[in-house]
Protein backbone atom coordinates (compact mmCIF):
# COMPACT_ATOMS: atom_id res chain seq x y z
CA UNK A 1 0.00 0.00 0.00
CA UNK A 2 1.46 3.81 -0.68
CA UNK A 3 1.75 5.79 1.78
CA UNK A 4 3.45 8.71 0.20
CA UNK A 5 2.50 10.23 -3.33
CA UNK A 6 4.46 12.38 -5.02
CA UNK A 7 1.95 13.47 -8.12
CA UNK A 8 3.19 16.39 -10.93
CA UNK A 9 5.71 17.89 -8.26
CA UNK A 10 7.93 20.28 -10.11
CA UNK A 11 9.99 23.15 -8.63
CA UNK A 12 11.13 26.37 -9.97
CA UNK A 13 13.39 28.52 -8.03
CA UNK A 14 12.93 32.52 -8.49
CA UNK A 15 15.61 34.64 -10.21
CA UNK A 16 16.20 36.00 -13.74
CA UNK A 17 15.37 34.49 -17.09
CA UNK A 18 11.92 33.45 -15.52
CA UNK A 19 14.11 31.29 -13.04
CA UNK A 20 15.52 27.96 -12.42
CA UNK A 21 13.97 24.60 -12.85
CA UNK A 22 15.36 22.13 -10.20
CA UNK A 23 12.51 20.00 -10.77
CA UNK A 24 10.19 19.04 -13.72
CA UNK A 25 7.21 17.45 -13.15
CA UNK A 26 7.68 14.04 -11.15
CA UNK A 27 5.89 11.34 -10.16
CA UNK A 28 6.68 8.83 -7.66
CA UNK A 29 4.95 6.70 -4.83
CA UNK A 30 5.95 5.24 -2.22
CA UNK A 31 4.65 1.76 -0.53
CA UNK A 32 4.73 0.97 3.18
CA UNK A 33 8.27 -0.44 4.59
CA UNK A 34 10.24 0.28 1.44
CA UNK A 35 13.26 1.75 1.26
CA UNK A 36 14.05 3.96 -1.75
CA UNK A 37 17.53 5.84 -2.70
CA UNK A 38 17.16 8.27 -4.96
CA UNK A 39 20.58 8.68 -7.12
CA UNK A 40 21.65 11.43 -9.09
CA UNK A 41 24.38 13.84 -9.81
CA UNK A 42 25.09 17.11 -7.81
CA UNK A 43 22.50 19.47 -9.15
CA UNK A 44 19.73 17.13 -9.99
CA UNK A 45 16.53 18.36 -7.63
CA UNK A 46 16.93 15.43 -5.52
CA UNK A 47 17.63 17.39 -2.33
CA UNK A 48 15.15 19.37 -3.47
CA UNK A 49 12.64 16.82 -3.97
CA UNK A 50 13.15 15.29 -0.41
CA UNK A 51 13.04 19.15 0.95
CA UNK A 52 9.63 19.51 -0.35
CA UNK A 53 8.44 15.77 1.19
CA UNK A 54 9.67 17.19 4.21
CA UNK A 55 7.50 20.44 3.97
CA UNK A 56 10.89 22.73 4.20
CA UNK A 57 10.93 24.27 0.58
CA UNK A 58 6.78 24.13 -1.47
CA UNK A 59 6.55 22.51 -4.65
CA UNK A 60 5.73 25.16 -7.62
CA UNK A 61 3.23 22.59 -9.21
CA UNK A 62 1.68 19.30 -7.86
CA UNK A 63 0.74 17.61 -4.80
CA UNK A 64 2.59 15.54 -2.00
CA UNK A 65 0.01 13.70 0.18
CA UNK A 66 0.84 11.19 3.25
CA UNK A 67 -1.61 8.82 4.18
CA UNK A 68 -3.62 10.71 2.38
CA UNK A 69 -3.22 14.14 3.71
CA UNK A 70 -2.01 16.82 1.77
CA UNK A 71 1.73 17.83 3.31
CA UNK A 72 1.87 21.64 3.41
CA UNK A 73 4.39 22.45 5.91
CA UNK A 74 6.93 20.44 7.98
CA UNK A 75 6.09 18.13 10.52
CA UNK A 76 6.88 15.29 13.23
CA UNK A 77 5.62 12.76 10.68
CA UNK A 78 8.12 12.89 8.42
CA UNK A 79 11.64 12.68 10.22
CA UNK A 80 14.80 13.71 8.68
CA UNK A 81 18.71 13.17 8.69
CA UNK A 82 20.42 16.16 6.92
CA UNK A 83 23.80 15.69 5.77
CA UNK A 84 25.37 18.77 7.59
CA UNK A 85 25.69 18.15 11.43
CA UNK A 86 22.40 19.47 12.79
CA UNK A 87 22.43 18.16 16.41
CA UNK A 88 21.81 21.05 18.30
CA UNK A 89 25.43 22.23 20.28
CA UNK A 90 24.17 23.51 23.50
CA UNK A 91 21.94 20.00 24.14
CA UNK A 92 23.46 16.60 25.52
CA UNK A 93 23.04 13.09 23.61
CA UNK A 94 20.38 12.08 25.43
CA UNK A 95 18.21 16.05 25.22
CA UNK A 96 18.98 16.03 21.53
CA UNK A 97 17.22 12.50 20.98
CA UNK A 98 14.55 13.70 23.36
CA UNK A 99 13.75 16.84 21.54
CA UNK A 100 10.85 15.73 19.24
CA UNK A 101 9.78 13.53 22.09
CA UNK A 102 9.60 16.32 24.58
CA UNK A 103 7.64 18.42 21.77
CA UNK A 104 4.93 16.03 21.80
CA UNK A 105 4.89 16.46 25.50
CA UNK A 106 5.62 13.08 26.78
CA UNK A 107 6.69 12.77 30.65
CA UNK A 108 10.05 13.53 30.98
CA UNK A 109 11.10 9.64 32.20
CA UNK A 110 9.00 7.98 28.93
CA UNK A 111 11.06 10.49 26.43
CA UNK A 112 14.09 8.97 28.72
CA UNK A 113 12.89 5.55 28.08
CA UNK A 114 12.56 5.88 24.48
CA UNK A 115 15.66 7.64 23.72
CA UNK A 116 17.92 5.53 25.64
CA UNK A 117 16.52 2.81 23.77
CA UNK A 118 17.42 4.78 20.50
CA UNK A 119 20.55 5.40 21.30
CA UNK A 120 21.37 1.75 22.16
CA UNK A 121 20.25 1.09 18.73
CA UNK A 122 23.10 3.24 17.26
CA UNK A 123 25.47 2.07 19.50
CA UNK A 124 25.90 5.12 21.30
CA UNK A 125 25.43 3.78 24.98
CA UNK A 126 27.51 5.53 27.45
CA UNK A 127 27.36 9.12 25.52
CA UNK A 128 24.10 10.00 26.68
CA UNK A 129 25.57 12.87 28.54
CA UNK A 130 28.27 14.15 26.07
CA UNK A 131 27.94 16.93 24.31
CA UNK A 132 27.79 17.02 20.09
CA UNK A 133 30.84 18.60 19.64
CA UNK A 134 32.60 15.94 21.67
CA UNK A 135 31.80 13.10 19.51
CA UNK A 136 33.01 11.97 15.96
CA UNK A 137 30.92 13.06 12.91
CA UNK A 138 29.95 9.51 12.49
CA UNK A 139 28.65 9.18 15.60
CA UNK A 140 26.90 12.32 15.28
CA UNK A 141 25.37 11.26 12.40
CA UNK A 142 24.21 8.32 14.31
CA UNK A 143 22.75 10.44 17.08
CA UNK A 144 20.94 12.34 14.40
CA UNK A 145 19.74 9.00 13.31
CA UNK A 146 18.56 8.35 16.73
CA UNK A 147 16.88 11.69 17.43
CA UNK A 148 14.80 10.91 14.09
CA UNK A 149 13.89 7.71 14.46
CA UNK A 150 13.04 8.14 18.65
CA UNK A 151 10.24 10.32 17.17
CA UNK A 152 8.47 7.67 15.34
CA UNK A 153 7.99 8.81 12.43
CA UNK A 154 5.53 8.08 8.88
CA UNK A 155 8.64 7.96 6.39
CA UNK A 156 12.64 8.70 7.15
CA UNK A 157 13.90 11.01 4.66
CA UNK A 158 17.44 10.85 4.78
CA UNK A 159 19.60 13.43 2.39
CA UNK A 160 23.04 12.40 1.94
CA UNK A 161 23.64 11.51 5.59
CA UNK A 162 26.65 9.88 5.02
CA UNK A 163 27.93 12.28 2.70
CA UNK A 164 29.93 13.91 4.73
CA UNK A 165 31.80 11.40 6.81
CA UNK A 166 35.17 9.33 5.03
CA UNK A 167 34.58 5.66 3.06
CA UNK A 168 34.96 3.60 5.90
CA UNK A 169 33.00 5.55 8.30
CA UNK A 170 30.08 5.72 5.69
CA UNK A 171 30.26 2.22 5.36
CA UNK A 172 30.32 1.11 8.82
CA UNK A 173 27.27 3.83 8.80
CA UNK A 174 25.23 1.49 6.14
CA UNK A 175 25.50 -1.83 7.49
CA UNK A 176 23.97 -0.14 11.08
CA UNK A 177 21.31 1.82 9.15
CA UNK A 178 20.62 -1.78 7.08
CA UNK A 179 20.77 -3.62 10.27
CA UNK A 180 17.85 -1.36 11.85
CA UNK A 181 15.89 -1.30 9.00
CA UNK A 182 15.91 -4.84 8.41
CA UNK A 183 14.56 -4.62 12.03
CA UNK A 184 12.26 -1.71 12.06
CA UNK A 185 11.27 -1.67 8.30
CA UNK A 186 11.00 1.88 8.39
CA UNK A 187 9.98 3.66 5.23
CA UNK A 188 12.46 5.45 4.24
CA UNK A 189 13.60 7.60 1.48
CA UNK A 190 17.39 8.16 1.03
CA UNK A 191 19.22 10.88 -1.17
CA UNK A 192 22.90 10.03 -2.29
CA UNK A 193 25.27 10.32 -5.39
CA UNK A 194 27.17 6.80 -4.01
CA UNK A 195 25.78 4.34 -6.42
CA UNK A 196 27.02 1.26 -4.16
CA UNK A 197 25.10 2.75 -0.80
CA UNK A 198 22.21 3.23 -3.62
CA UNK A 199 21.81 -0.25 -3.90
CA UNK A 200 23.29 -1.66 -0.86
CA UNK A 201 20.66 0.26 1.40
CA UNK A 202 17.61 0.67 -0.98
CA UNK A 203 14.80 -1.94 -2.59
CA UNK A 204 14.59 0.58 -5.26
CA UNK A 205 16.65 2.68 -6.66
CA UNK A 206 15.39 5.70 -8.34
CA UNK A 207 17.60 7.33 -11.04
CA UNK A 208 17.73 10.82 -11.86
CA UNK A 209 18.90 13.04 -14.68
CA UNK A 210 20.94 16.14 -14.15
CA UNK A 211 19.24 19.84 -14.95
CA UNK A 212 16.37 20.27 -14.83
CA UNK A 213 16.01 17.10 -12.88
CA UNK A 214 13.47 14.02 -13.54
CA UNK A 215 13.19 10.71 -13.00
CA UNK A 216 14.85 8.67 -15.25
CA UNK A 217 14.75 5.57 -14.73
CA UNK A 218 13.41 3.17 -11.41
CA UNK A 219 14.97 0.01 -10.86
CA UNK A 220 13.85 -2.81 -7.84
CA UNK A 221 16.85 -4.27 -6.29
CA UNK A 222 16.32 -7.81 -5.85
CA UNK A 223 18.86 -8.58 -2.70
CA UNK A 224 17.68 -10.50 -0.20
CA UNK A 225 17.89 -9.55 3.42
CA UNK A 226 19.60 -9.71 5.54
CA UNK A 227 22.35 -7.34 3.54
CA UNK A 228 25.29 -8.34 4.98
CA UNK A 229 28.23 -5.91 3.17
CA UNK A 230 29.60 -8.98 0.90
CA UNK A 231 26.49 -8.73 -1.30
CA UNK A 232 28.38 -5.81 -2.50
CA UNK A 233 30.97 -8.50 -4.46
CA UNK A 234 28.04 -10.58 -5.63
CA UNK A 235 27.16 -11.00 -9.78
CA UNK A 236 23.40 -9.16 -9.37
CA UNK A 237 24.88 -6.40 -6.73
CA UNK A 238 27.65 -6.11 -9.62
CA UNK A 239 25.26 -5.62 -13.03
CA UNK A 240 23.35 -3.41 -11.42
CA UNK A 241 26.27 -1.13 -10.69
CA UNK A 242 27.47 -1.38 -13.86
CA UNK A 243 23.86 -0.48 -15.51
CA UNK A 244 23.96 2.34 -13.04
CA UNK A 245 26.96 3.46 -13.23
CA UNK A 246 26.44 3.65 -17.15
CA UNK A 247 22.86 6.17 -16.30
CA UNK A 248 24.64 8.01 -14.34
CA UNK A 249 27.67 8.69 -16.39
CA UNK A 250 25.81 10.54 -19.02
CA UNK A 251 23.87 12.65 -16.49
CA UNK A 252 26.82 13.43 -15.06
CA UNK A 253 28.65 14.63 -18.74
CA UNK A 254 25.27 15.92 -19.94
CA UNK A 255 25.45 18.37 -16.40
CA UNK A 256 29.25 18.70 -17.25
CA UNK A 257 28.34 20.25 -20.62
CA UNK A 258 30.24 17.36 -22.04
CA UNK A 259 27.36 16.25 -24.28
CA UNK A 260 24.15 17.86 -25.47
CA UNK A 261 21.00 18.28 -23.78
CA UNK A 262 18.49 15.41 -24.11
CA UNK A 263 15.66 16.42 -26.55
CA UNK B 1 57.44 34.35 17.41
CA UNK B 2 55.49 33.29 14.60
CA UNK B 3 52.09 34.80 13.55
CA UNK B 4 48.98 33.24 14.86
CA UNK B 5 51.40 30.95 17.52
CA UNK B 6 49.74 30.58 20.86
CA UNK B 7 51.96 31.85 23.63
CA UNK B 8 51.75 29.57 27.36
CA UNK B 9 49.62 30.70 29.88
CA UNK B 10 52.01 31.28 32.26
CA UNK B 11 54.05 33.46 29.65
CA UNK B 12 50.57 35.37 28.56
CA UNK B 13 50.01 36.13 32.20
CA UNK B 14 53.92 37.43 32.84
CA UNK B 15 53.84 39.43 29.66
CA UNK B 16 50.48 41.33 30.43
CA UNK B 17 51.68 42.51 33.52
CA UNK B 18 54.94 43.53 32.44
CA UNK B 19 53.16 45.74 30.39
CA UNK B 20 51.62 47.55 33.32
CA UNK B 21 54.74 47.42 35.46
CA UNK B 22 56.07 49.41 32.59
CA UNK B 23 53.57 51.78 32.46
CA UNK B 24 53.76 52.61 35.57
CA UNK B 25 57.79 53.01 35.63
CA UNK B 26 57.97 55.15 33.05
CA UNK B 27 54.67 57.38 34.90
CA UNK B 28 57.35 57.42 37.94
CA UNK B 29 59.93 58.86 36.04
CA UNK B 30 58.65 61.31 34.31
CA UNK B 31 56.98 62.36 37.62
CA UNK B 32 59.84 61.94 40.14
CA UNK B 33 62.72 62.97 37.41
CA UNK B 34 61.01 65.93 37.57
CA UNK B 35 59.96 66.15 33.61
CA UNK B 36 56.63 66.94 34.56
CA UNK B 37 55.34 69.19 36.88
CA UNK B 38 53.53 68.55 39.55
CA UNK B 39 50.54 70.16 38.96
CA UNK B 40 49.51 68.90 35.88
CA UNK B 41 50.89 65.51 36.58
CA UNK B 42 50.98 63.51 40.22
CA UNK B 43 53.35 61.09 40.83
CA UNK B 44 52.16 57.55 41.66
CA UNK B 45 53.37 57.54 45.02
CA UNK B 46 51.01 60.87 45.78
CA UNK B 47 48.29 59.24 43.83
CA UNK B 48 48.10 56.19 45.97
CA UNK B 49 48.49 58.50 49.55
CA UNK B 50 45.51 60.30 48.37
CA UNK B 51 43.54 57.77 47.23
CA UNK B 52 43.85 55.77 50.73
CA UNK B 53 42.97 59.52 52.27
CA UNK B 54 40.29 59.42 49.72
CA UNK B 55 38.72 56.05 50.66
CA UNK B 56 39.72 56.68 54.40
CA UNK B 57 38.75 59.78 55.07
CA UNK B 58 36.61 61.21 52.46
CA UNK B 59 33.57 58.57 52.33
CA UNK B 60 34.93 58.10 48.36
CA UNK B 61 33.29 54.20 49.20
CA UNK B 62 30.04 55.58 49.53
CA UNK B 63 30.59 57.67 45.81
CA UNK B 64 31.82 54.44 44.34
CA UNK B 65 29.17 52.57 45.41
CA UNK B 66 26.88 55.11 43.71
CA UNK B 67 28.37 54.95 40.56
CA UNK B 68 28.10 50.96 40.29
CA UNK B 69 24.57 51.30 41.56
CA UNK B 70 23.82 53.26 38.38
CA UNK B 71 25.54 51.75 36.17
CA UNK B 72 24.20 48.59 37.21
CA UNK B 73 20.37 49.94 37.63
CA UNK B 74 20.33 51.69 34.04
CA UNK B 75 21.87 48.69 32.47
CA UNK B 76 19.45 46.74 33.94
CA UNK B 77 16.66 48.06 32.69
CA UNK B 78 17.94 48.34 29.17
CA UNK B 79 18.94 44.91 29.06
CA UNK B 80 15.76 43.47 30.93
CA UNK B 81 13.61 45.37 27.97
CA UNK B 82 16.63 44.40 24.92
CA UNK B 83 16.50 41.18 25.50
CA UNK B 84 12.50 40.46 24.61
CA UNK B 85 12.69 43.45 22.00
CA UNK B 86 15.80 42.09 20.23
CA UNK B 87 14.79 38.03 20.21
CA UNK B 88 11.68 39.39 18.87
CA UNK B 89 13.33 41.33 15.93
CA UNK B 90 15.55 38.62 15.10
CA UNK B 91 12.93 35.98 15.21
CA UNK B 92 9.88 37.87 13.09
CA UNK B 93 11.30 39.63 10.12
CA UNK B 94 8.25 41.66 10.25
CA UNK B 95 8.82 43.28 13.80
CA UNK B 96 12.20 43.68 12.19
CA UNK B 97 11.47 46.04 9.47
CA UNK B 98 9.13 48.01 12.05
CA UNK B 99 12.00 48.18 14.30
CA UNK B 100 15.17 47.70 12.96
CA UNK B 101 15.43 51.42 10.88
CA UNK B 102 14.58 53.49 14.10
CA UNK B 103 16.97 51.32 16.41
CA UNK B 104 19.51 51.90 13.76
CA UNK B 105 18.98 55.45 13.68
CA UNK B 106 18.86 55.74 17.66
CA UNK B 107 21.61 54.00 17.88
CA UNK B 108 23.65 56.95 16.45
CA UNK B 109 21.89 59.66 18.94
CA UNK B 110 24.95 60.22 21.19
CA UNK B 111 23.68 59.37 24.98
CA UNK B 112 26.09 62.18 26.17
CA UNK B 113 24.11 64.93 24.33
CA UNK B 114 21.07 63.67 26.09
CA UNK B 115 22.42 64.98 29.04
CA UNK B 116 21.57 68.79 29.16
CA UNK B 117 17.92 67.30 27.95
CA UNK B 118 17.34 64.94 30.16
CA UNK B 119 18.69 67.53 33.43
CA UNK B 120 15.69 69.72 32.35
CA UNK B 121 13.69 66.63 32.15
CA UNK B 122 14.68 65.02 34.94
CA UNK B 123 16.46 67.08 37.29
CA UNK B 124 19.89 65.39 38.29
CA UNK B 125 18.87 63.25 40.48
CA UNK B 126 19.29 58.67 39.98
CA UNK B 127 16.50 58.95 37.22
CA UNK B 128 18.63 61.34 34.96
CA UNK B 129 21.83 58.73 35.08
CA UNK B 130 20.02 55.86 34.55
CA UNK B 131 18.11 57.49 31.59
CA UNK B 132 21.80 58.49 29.93
CA UNK B 133 22.63 54.75 30.85
CA UNK B 134 19.99 53.47 29.37
CA UNK B 135 19.67 55.79 26.09
CA UNK B 136 23.70 55.15 25.44
CA UNK B 137 23.06 51.01 25.94
CA UNK B 138 19.71 50.22 25.09
CA UNK B 139 19.56 50.37 21.43
CA UNK B 140 23.11 49.28 20.85
CA UNK B 141 21.38 46.01 23.02
CA UNK B 142 18.63 45.46 20.52
CA UNK B 143 20.39 45.68 17.05
CA UNK B 144 23.06 42.89 18.34
CA UNK B 145 20.87 40.71 20.06
CA UNK B 146 18.36 40.79 16.70
CA UNK B 147 21.75 40.22 14.64
CA UNK B 148 22.51 37.26 16.80
CA UNK B 149 19.06 35.82 17.12
CA UNK B 150 18.83 36.64 13.02
CA UNK B 151 22.35 34.33 12.66
CA UNK B 152 21.20 31.11 13.95
CA UNK B 153 21.97 28.19 11.99
CA UNK B 154 19.18 27.43 10.00
CA UNK B 155 19.62 23.59 9.11
CA UNK B 156 19.38 23.70 12.94
CA UNK B 157 15.73 25.55 12.41
CA UNK B 158 14.81 22.50 9.80
CA UNK B 159 15.79 19.80 12.04
CA UNK B 160 13.79 21.25 14.78
CA UNK B 161 10.66 22.05 12.60
CA UNK B 162 10.75 18.14 10.99
CA UNK B 163 11.24 16.93 14.94
CA UNK B 164 7.86 18.69 15.18
CA UNK B 165 8.33 21.77 16.76
CA UNK B 166 6.30 24.60 16.24
CA UNK B 167 6.60 28.31 15.63
CA UNK B 168 7.05 29.06 19.65
CA UNK B 169 8.87 25.85 19.73
CA UNK B 170 11.31 27.53 17.62
CA UNK B 171 12.40 30.58 19.10
CA UNK B 172 12.49 29.27 22.74
CA UNK B 173 14.01 25.97 22.15
CA UNK B 174 16.47 26.73 19.09
CA UNK B 175 16.57 30.77 18.37
CA UNK B 176 17.36 31.73 22.54
CA UNK B 177 19.56 28.79 23.58
CA UNK B 178 21.76 29.10 20.22
CA UNK B 179 21.98 32.73 20.66
CA UNK B 180 22.38 32.84 24.37
CA UNK B 181 26.14 32.51 24.38
CA UNK B 182 26.67 35.84 21.97
CA UNK B 183 24.02 37.19 24.18
CA UNK B 184 25.49 37.05 26.92
CA UNK B 185 28.54 38.31 25.38
CA UNK B 186 27.08 41.40 24.30
CA UNK B 187 25.99 42.51 27.80
CA UNK B 188 29.43 41.77 28.84
CA UNK B 189 31.19 44.58 26.23
CA UNK B 190 27.78 47.00 25.95
CA UNK B 191 28.23 47.18 29.96
CA UNK B 192 32.14 48.36 29.15
CA UNK B 193 30.20 51.38 27.33
CA UNK B 194 27.70 51.72 30.35
CA UNK B 195 30.74 52.66 32.40
CA UNK B 196 31.36 55.27 30.01
CA UNK B 197 28.07 57.20 30.26
CA UNK B 198 27.58 56.84 33.87
CA UNK B 199 30.72 58.69 34.51
CA UNK B 200 30.19 61.69 31.44
CA UNK B 201 26.56 61.84 33.30
CA UNK B 202 28.45 62.53 36.99
CA UNK B 203 30.98 64.82 35.19
CA UNK B 204 28.29 67.48 34.15
CA UNK B 205 25.80 67.21 36.91
CA UNK B 206 25.92 65.35 39.94
CA UNK B 207 26.47 65.62 43.88
CA UNK B 208 27.77 62.51 44.33
CA UNK B 209 29.53 59.36 42.36
CA UNK B 210 32.87 58.57 41.33
CA UNK B 211 32.80 61.08 38.28
CA UNK B 212 31.40 63.88 40.81
CA UNK B 213 34.65 63.70 43.02
CA UNK B 214 36.89 63.53 39.47
CA UNK B 215 34.57 67.53 39.16
CA UNK B 216 35.51 68.87 42.54
CA UNK B 217 39.29 67.62 42.03
CA UNK B 218 39.85 69.47 39.06
CA UNK B 219 38.78 72.69 41.19
CA UNK B 220 41.27 71.71 43.48
CA UNK B 221 44.03 70.77 41.37
CA UNK B 222 44.26 67.56 42.40
CA UNK B 223 45.70 65.71 39.63
CA UNK B 224 46.54 62.69 42.05
CA UNK B 225 42.60 62.34 42.95
CA UNK B 226 41.68 62.32 39.21
CA UNK B 227 44.65 59.72 38.34
CA UNK B 228 43.19 57.59 41.64
CA UNK B 229 39.47 57.53 40.35
CA UNK B 230 39.90 56.60 36.93
CA UNK B 231 42.01 53.83 38.61
CA UNK B 232 39.14 52.65 39.96
CA UNK B 233 37.04 52.85 37.34
CA UNK B 234 39.04 50.82 35.04
CA UNK B 235 39.65 48.44 38.41
CA UNK B 236 36.01 47.67 38.71
CA UNK B 237 35.63 47.28 34.61
CA UNK B 238 38.68 44.70 34.39
CA UNK B 239 37.07 42.97 37.21
CA UNK B 240 33.38 43.11 36.25
CA UNK B 241 34.93 42.10 32.73
CA UNK B 242 36.67 38.29 34.25
CA UNK B 243 33.95 37.69 36.09
CA UNK B 244 31.31 38.33 33.46
CA UNK B 245 33.09 36.19 31.40
CA UNK B 246 33.92 33.09 34.21
CA UNK B 247 30.23 33.38 34.50
CA UNK B 248 29.82 32.95 30.59
CA UNK B 249 32.39 30.52 30.46
CA UNK B 250 30.06 28.46 33.43
CA UNK B 251 26.88 28.74 31.72
CA UNK B 252 27.84 27.72 28.17
CA UNK B 253 30.09 24.81 28.69
CA UNK B 254 29.18 23.50 24.96
CA UNK B 255 29.78 27.07 23.49
CA UNK B 256 34.02 26.88 23.69
CA UNK B 257 33.72 22.93 22.90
Amino acid sequence: MNILEISQVSKTFAGTNGGTVALQATDLSVAENDFITILGPSGCGKSTLLRMVAGLDTPTTGSITLDGHPVSGPGADRGMVFQSYTLFPWLSILQNVCFGLREKGLPLAEQHAIARQFIAKVGLKGFENHFPKQLSGGMQQRTALARALANDPRILLMDEPFGALDHQTRELMQELLQGIWEAERKTVLFVTHDIDEAIFMGNRVVVMSARPGRIKCDLKVDIAHPRHYSVKTTPAFVELKARLTEEIRIEVQRAAGLIPEAA
Amino acid sequence: MRPLQPVAPGARIALGISFFVLFFAIWAFATFGGYVSKTFLADPVTMVRSGYDLLANQGFIKDIGMTVWRVLGGFLIAAVLAVPLGVLMGAYKPIEAFFEPFVSFARYLPASAFIPLLILWAGIGEAQKLAVIFIGSFFQLVLMFAVSVGNTRRDLVEAAYTLGAGDRGIVTRVLLPSSAPEIAETLRMVLGWAWTYVIVAELIGASSGIGHMITDSQALLATDQIIFGIIVIGVIGLVTDFAFKALNRKLFPWARL
